[in-house]
């Protein structure tokens, strides 16, 4: 190697750890509203509201988790979260799977123009139905109930197009041997096709399980005790007349997204997977 | 002509037979739980939506027919309304701009990157799995009067307190927050649009000379435009419907300087009851969600490629 080229090596090596080194800085600053949120949750509230603004707390109060979490039912609001979360998940595998499989593997009149109409009702926003939506729950009797607040959300028609597409990529030929022997269609896609598809059922689940663990506005209008409660619904009861418990709604907010970090560090690869399918299909 | 005689065939059947002819039983089977489901929570309130649009239902009593007014109510004498369709308009495209921009500018480079790109990629990611609320929380802390950007601003001696107070800068506060929570998605779904371009290409471009810069806009940016069309639309979609945000920081104030379409269906239907009206709202965004999705599917004609 050239006295030159080892030179202009070298360069590229500079360059190269200061362009990391700069955006590790940049990541860091990103990640400063969470070091704010905990940096908050362990103060007392009269600090927190002190000038001038301190980075770190005076005095540590580590208690503040216990304390938001007997202040309000915190338990409850998250184990609330945490059943409307879980059944509307397995509702939605449960359905997808079955639908899926019925537009990928049967063939049946009209096929096509349902799949057609199921895509088609991806373009309709949530937030546009509900008004209805809570009509029919209330309808129903089911406001402030919890198949009140997760029938309604189960059912989108995502899941059923995102599980046909996978179920297409499974060789016919593994379920054809089950055919020839007689098995029921249904013991084929418990038994051959969903094992099959535990990435897709994965991302599925995983989105969908974020999804209304974040879900905000549909528990907060279905939901009107305050005991049945999400915990995003929860945390904004920190907000009173009296003032806002800043500490306690730091802390709140803090317990509130370990899941999806939790979640997002471990099946990261995952999740990068998934939307690398979509980078993929570009749209189309 | 055999296909005419098979149809005439056909045609002799029971109608029911002839539809569910081969595996349609079969399949009503498979798709029955979720027909039953979509037509219950999706056909049924859409359908819903539109005729409550025409009434003046209050939750109580009976629902009264009454035409159009909503909506004429709506363009001409309701005096938020124009102020709403401005702030969600405004909200749109001021958001959609800075994330597209500032996503694309992270995936690129993030990619440039030798190690820990996917370390990066989940430091960016984390807010899109926190819930929204407990964004629009620690931000609102941040913003409040006497929190830590004033204190910040005053060490600066620059000369503005309390934003989310400020009738021109909450709006602001509220997209800063919304970018933090919305632009990891897009940062990794470019990030992995733009690990799917071949090296060779990029190699054959700086074989032949191309600059950094020229390779960028002439190579990776028109291979990765289907994927860059695709967040555009769904982002811009999303955030016609903006509500958590500007539920827990703003409350649509001061004023109704941060109500949004989605704020004032919510406002209109659940805390002054008048079902009909908010409905309306409802279609109006949806109105707006097609008209902007349309304008993104005719521009891109001009800037999306799909001949790679």
């Amino acid at each position: 190697m050239t006295l030159k080229s080892k030179a202009r090596a070298r360069r590229k090596l500079a360059l190269d750890i200061l362009n990391h080194a700069a955006l590790l800085l940049v990541a860091l600053a990103f990640l400063f509203p969470f070091f704010w949120m905990i940096s908050n949750a362990v103060r007392s509230n009269a600090e927190v509201m002190a000038i001038p603004v301190r980075l770190l707390p005076e005095v540590f109060e580590w208690g503040n988790f216990a304390a938001a979490w007997t202040r309000l039912p915190f338990g409850r609001f998250f184990l609330n979260s945490a059943i409307i979360a879980i059944c509307v998940t397995a509702i939605t595998v449960v359905v997808s799977c079955l639908s899926g499989y019925a537009f990928a593997r049967l063939k049946f009149r009209g096929r096509e123009m349902l799949l057609l109409g199921y895509i088609g009702t991806l373009m309709v926003p949530p937030l546009m139905l509900i008004i209805p939506l809570f009509l029919i729950v209330n309808r129903l009797g089911l406001v402030n109930t919890f198949p009140g607040v997760i029938l309604p959300v189960a059912f989108g028609t995502f899941g059923a197009f995102l599980m046909r597409q996978f179920f297409l990529s499974i060789p016919m030929e593994l379920e054809e041997a089950a055919r020839i022997d007689g098995a029921w269609r249904l013991r084929i896609l418990v038994s051959i096709i969903v094992p099959l598809s535990m990435p897709a059922i994965g991302l599925l689940s995983l989105f969908t399980f974020m999804g209304q663990w974040s879900n905000f506005l549909w528990p907060l209008i279905v939901m009107t005790g305050a005991d049945n409660a999400t915990l995003p619904v929860g945390l904004t009861l920190f907000q009173t007349q009296q003032g806002t418990q800043w500490n306690y709604l730091m802390a709140g907010a803090a317990l509130s997204m370990l899941p999806g970090i939790f979640l997002a560090i471990i099946l990261q690869k995952l999740i990068y997977n998934s939307i690398a399918l979509n980078a993929g299909m570009g749209g189309r | 002509m055999l296909a005419k005689h098979t149809d005439l065939n056909a045609r002799s059947r029971p109608r029911s037979r002839r539809w569910f002819r081969g595996e349609g039983w079969t399949a009503l089977f498979f798709l029955l739980p979720g027909l039953i489901g979509i037509f219950l929570f999706l056909v049924l309130p859409i359908l819903a939506s539109i005729a409550l649009s025409f009434t003046n239902w209050q939750l109580l009593g009976t629902p009264r027919f009454v035409g159009f007014s909503n909506y004429t109510r709506l363009f001409t004498t309701d005096p938020q309304f124009w102020t709403v369709m401005r702030n969600t308009v405004f909200f749109t495209i001021e958001y959609l701009i800075l994330n597209i921009a500032l996503s694309l500018g992270l995936a690129v480079w993030i990619s440039s990157l030798k190690i820990g790109q996917r370390w990066f990629r989940v430091v960016f990611f984390l807010p899109t799995f926190t819930p929204l609320i407990a964004v629009a929380i620690v931000w609102m802390l941040i913003f409040s009067s006497g929190g830590l950007l004033d204190s910040l601003m005053a060490q600066l001696s620059l000369p503005f307190s309390g934003v989310l107070n400020n009738r021109t800068l909450a709006m602001q506060a509220v997209i800063i927050t919304s970018l933090w929570a919305g632009i990891g998605y897009n940062t990794v779904l470019f990030n992995a649009a733009l690990d799917m371009v071949p090296a060779t290409y990029l190699e054959a471009a700086r074989i032949d000379g191309a600059t950094a810069w020229d390779r960028f806009w002439k190579i990776r940016l028109p291979l990765i435009s289907p994927t860059l069309f695709f967040g555009t639309v769904m982002t811009a979609i999303t955030s016609l419907q903006v509500f958590d945000q500007i539920y827990v920081m703003t409350k649509g104030g001061p004023g109704s300087s941060t109500a949004t379409l989605g704020y004032a269906i919510y406002q209109r239907g659940f805390q002054n009851f008048q079902m009909g009206y908010a409905s309306a709202i409802a279609w109006v965004m949806f109105a707006l969600i097609m008209a902007l999705t349309a304008l993104q599917f005719w521009l891109q004609r001009k800037w999306v490629h799909y001949d790679a």
